[in-house]
């Protein structure tokens, strides 16, 4: 197990580093920065050598092999630099925001694990009955809608039919848990449901397969309950891989939360992003990507450390 | 004793014709037939939408103003009279031709490299695999929006390419992963071996023998990833870095001055949303019908 952990671990510092390098890259092709931006923006006139000192100050200047080795060095001594915009460091931008969107993701991931589990396992063992259909129907719609759409009928329902919204201002969870989750609940629900119908349809696919299976014809021939066959035989093999979706989905849900925040007027990470990237903020850009894709590889390398916890088969197996 | 085995008996079964592609696959897969017949309607009717719209998708009138749905106006009206439904219309031509422009992008680039990959397989293999992975780890809507930030405007018939190839990023890895996967499995097939050892070059093998094998999972996707990509072009057009003002999107015309009219004019933001909901709707049916019909041990 040790030496199965390690060589996943070895395995993404590399990926790591790729990811670091490709957010560089992608940024540095940017036509115009965030100079022209930051001092043009509001149409001033501004004469060129204020820009130049300008650039010079924020090391724009730079040959770009030396500002990549100071972002690489940044990013491997867990540095990544200062807001170009606000001149605050990234990290702090980064760590005001992200109790927010970390909270709403793992409020969602709850609602998607709650939704997905009965569901998959009813539409499955009734496969094909009226209860499997209305399930799937569920389930497409979920893919379907923009879950900032689902949002935006959220807040329409709250508000038509309810005459309420939610809190407008963000009360951490330690300070009045109420108002919190008041606030927090419905962008969670809007993203949840997505990510359940995916689940679902994981866990429903799965379960069918492995009712197929010799040993559950075995375990029924014995003359196990039905309620065991399921219970014991089938769920045990056939959730495994829905956990490798809910690794997977895991980067869906951020993805989601970039459009939702928006939506709810939130404050978080997403929030964030899309304000960095409209305003050329080369480093709080890399710094939130960066975050973004080492909370996607950790939760990857978790969920495969789970699965091979659970399956002995991945760990002794040549794989 | 009459030798009568080697005639063929005189009623001998007539073999049937077979019915038409089309008419199997609605056969099979009725409700991926009927999505199919939907998604040709809408393809039809944003063509059409110039003569079929009841009203000019731009024109403004404050007259109208914020009208509800009404025989009139099926959609309702903006806060600036425009009528709704012609906006979901024209909305339909810009929401089609880059959701499906740019899954054919992203599916071929991707098909490419995936076949590409898996036959050469050894050190090339490695690097490009460590190289998807890469990509893989960036969630699809941050890559598309730093892609659009860094690419810009680029518009060539009123449609803005640099969005295509932004949204098509997102699509090349994961595609390539899977066309990868088909190809390994059919690298190993006798007539591949054949082929190598009539010593035709790779690139014949690659393109005259394997391309062709793996085309059912290809479809597939493609189909598959037109839905991803017209939620995806909603999504960046609503966060304002899409498809920009005045032209009519879906993702658009929920963004901003809709968000303002929450009590006002709901159908505001109903409509659109169903639009980008049952479009998706249908390419994910019609995606998953066309599996179960080409290749049903297939998985995304």
């Amino acid at each position: 197990m040790a030496r199965y952990i390690l060589k996943r671990v070895l395995y993404m510092i590399p990926t790591l580093f790729g990811v670091a390098a490709i957010i560089f890259l992608m940024l540095r092709v940017v036509p115009g920065d965030i100079v022209e931006l930051k001092l043009r923006g509001d149409g001033a006139a501004v004469s060129q050598e204020t820009i130049d000192a300008e650039r010079t100050r924020l090391g724009l200047n730079r040959p770009v092999h030396e500002q990549f080795a100071e972002w690489m060095i940044g990013v491997a001594t867990f540095d990544l630099g200062k807001s170009m915009w606000t001149e605050t460091p990234v990290i702090d931008e980064i760590s005001n925001r992200f109790t927010l969107t970390i909270q709403v993701a793992i409020m969602a991931t709850i609602i998607a694990i709650l939704l997905a589990l009965p569901l998959g396992i009813i539409s499955a063992l009734y496969k094909d009955s009226w209860l499997d259909q209305i399930i799937r129907l569920f389930t497409i719609g979920g893919l379907a809608m923009p879950s900032f759409w689902v949002g935006m009928i959220i807040i329409l329902t709250l508000l038509n039919v309810f005459n309420w919204l939610p809190p407008i201002t963000y009360t951490p969870i330690w300070v009045d848990p109420i108002a919190n989750i008041s606030q927090l609940i419905w962008p969670a629900l809007a993203v949840g449901y997505r990510y359940s119908a995916v689940l679902t349809r994981m866990i429903r696919s799965q379960i069918i397969e492995v009712m197929l299976e010799d040993y559950i014809r075995t375990a029924r021939a014995k003359g196990v309950f039905e309620r065991l066959v399921i219970g014991r035989h089938a769920l045990r093999n056939a959730l495994l891989p829905a956990i490798t979706v809910l690794g997977l989905e895991f980067a869906f849900l951020i993805g989601g939360l970039v459009v939702t925040e928006q939506v709810f007027n939130l404050n978080g990470i997403g929030r964030l992003f899309v304000q960095a990237v409209t305003k050329n903020d080369f480093t709080l850009v890399q710094g939130i990507v960066m975050l973004i894709a080492v909370i996607f590889i950790f939760t990857n390398l978790l969920v495969d450390i789970l699965y091979a916890y659970l399956d002995p088969r991945i760990r002794y197996g040549g794989k | 004793m009459a030798v009568t085995a080697a005639t063929p008996p005189a009623t001998a079964p007539i073999p049937k014709k077979r019915p038409p592609v089309i008419l199997d696959f609605a056969r099979a897969q009725p409700l991926a037939a009927f999505s199919m017949f939907f998604i040709v309607s809408l393809i039809i009717a944003s063509i059409l939408a110039k003569w079929i719209a009841p009203y000019d998708p731009f024109a403004l009138d404050f007259g109208v103003m914020l009208q509800p749905p009404s025989a009139d106006h099926w959609f309702g009206t903006d806060n600036f009279g425009r009528d709704v439904f012609t906006r979901v219309l024209y909305g339909a031509q810009t929401a089609l031709m880059i959701g499906i422009l740019a899954s054919f992008v992203g599916c071929m680039i991707g098909g490419v490299i995936g076949v590409v990959s898996g036959y050469f397989s050894g050190r090339f293999d490695f690097i490009v695999q460590r190289f998807i992975d890469v990509m893989l780890s960036f969630p699809i809507i941050v890559l598309a929006v730093v892609a659009v930030a860094m690419l810009g405007k680029f518009l060539v018939f009123g449609v803005d390419l640099n969005l295509v190839i932004a949204i098509a990023l997102p699509i090349v890895p994961k595609v390539a992963r899977v066309v990868r996967a088909s190809a390994l499995t059919i690298r190993e097939m006798p007539y591949i071996d054949a082929a190598r050892a009539s010593g035709f070059s790779p690139m014949r093998i690659i393109f005259r023998h394997m391309t062709p094998n793996v085309f059912a999972p290809f479809i597939i996707l493609f189909a598959a990833f037109v839905a991803q990509a017209i939620l995806l072009e909603a999504s960046l057009s609503f966060l304002g870095l899409g498809v920009t003002e005045p032209t009519p999107a879906w993702g658009l015309m929920l963004s901003g001055n809709a968000a303002d009219f929450y009590r006002e004019a709901p159908w505001m933001i109903i409509f659109p949303g169903l639009a980008i909901s049952v479009t998706v709707f249908a390419f994910n049916l019609f995606g998953d019908g066309l599996r179960d019909y080409l290749d049903p041990k297939f998985k995304l």
